[in-house]
């Protein structure tokens, strides 16, 4: 199962070492792991709880995952993303690459995150000092995935 | 399926959207006129000032049968349809 979406924390230590377990063609793991962060000490975030669709995320999160193995030889994918209420410093989200060698991992790795940013469906409220927000999706956030398609075309 | 289930779409609405509209699903009859996603956001948003929010550019986006779509994208009788804000997991 390369995909995970999931309540409980991770362990990224026993996700790195199975992408890799008995896998002697495996030369590099690349992996990205986000946390809440608290941000400034007078608006900072004191917890926030993320919401999903379930169905249509892990949909889209696998689509990422075939996508990124149609650009690049992998040998192991692996994507945990949490939902539920989360503290600053909690683990979000776990994305593991392996590959024959480093470029593939770093680049597939750095493009499933990207991806998941714009295609997942997942949507962050913040509990603040000034009450619950919902967070703004950021525009360079758009540019990051869609600077992808031009690599891509210049292919 | 009967005859009714064939007729109808289910709506659902996520986070601010939710919110927003406050109603997160709804089954429907698929409105006469009503072809494609854009022709539903236009449906929907004659409801009232609370619905105006449907229409909201690209600040709302869809899926029709839980893959994103454009709001050209035709829809069906039996289709799950989505409208959510641009997300923001990671």
């Amino acid at each position: 199962m390369s995909v995970s979406v999931q309540e409980s924390d991770f362990d990224a230590g026993a996700e790195i070492a199975a992408l890799s377990h008995g896998r002697t063609e495996v030369g590099a793991v690349a992996t990205f792991v986000g946390l809440v962060r608290r941000g400034n000490e007078d608006s900072g975030v004191q917890a926030m709880t993320l919401e999903h669709y379930p169905g249509m995320t892990e949909k889209a999160l696998e689509d990422i995952v075939a996508d990124a193995r149609d650009r690049w030889h992998l040998e192991g994918v692996r994507v945990i993303h949490r939902v539920g209420r989360l503290e600053p410093g909690d683990r979000i989200v776990f994305v593991g690459v392996a590959g024959a060698h480093r470029g593939e991992a770093f680049a597939a790795c750095e493009f499933i995150m990207d991806y998941l940013k714009t295609r997942a469906p997942f949507w962050k409220r913040e509990e603040t000092p000034q009450g619950v927000r919902w967070v703004e999706a950021r525009e360079s956030d758009d540019s990051a995935a869609v600077r992808w398609d031009d690599i891509e075309m210049r292919r | 399926m009967n005859r009714v289930e064939r007729m109808t779409i289910k709506v659902l609405y996520f986070a601010a959207l939710r919110d927003a509209l406050g109603r997160s699903e709804e089954s429907l009859a698929l409105p006469p006129g009503v072809s494609t996603i854009g022709d539903l956001q236009a449906y929907l948003a004659d409801r009232g000032e609370q619905w105006k929010a449907i229409e909201g550019g690209k600040s709302v986006r869809a899926a029709r049968n839980q893959r994103m779509v454009a709001s050209s994208e035709p829809i069906s009788p039996g289709d799950e349809i989505a409208f959510f804000p641009p997300v923001t997991g990671g």
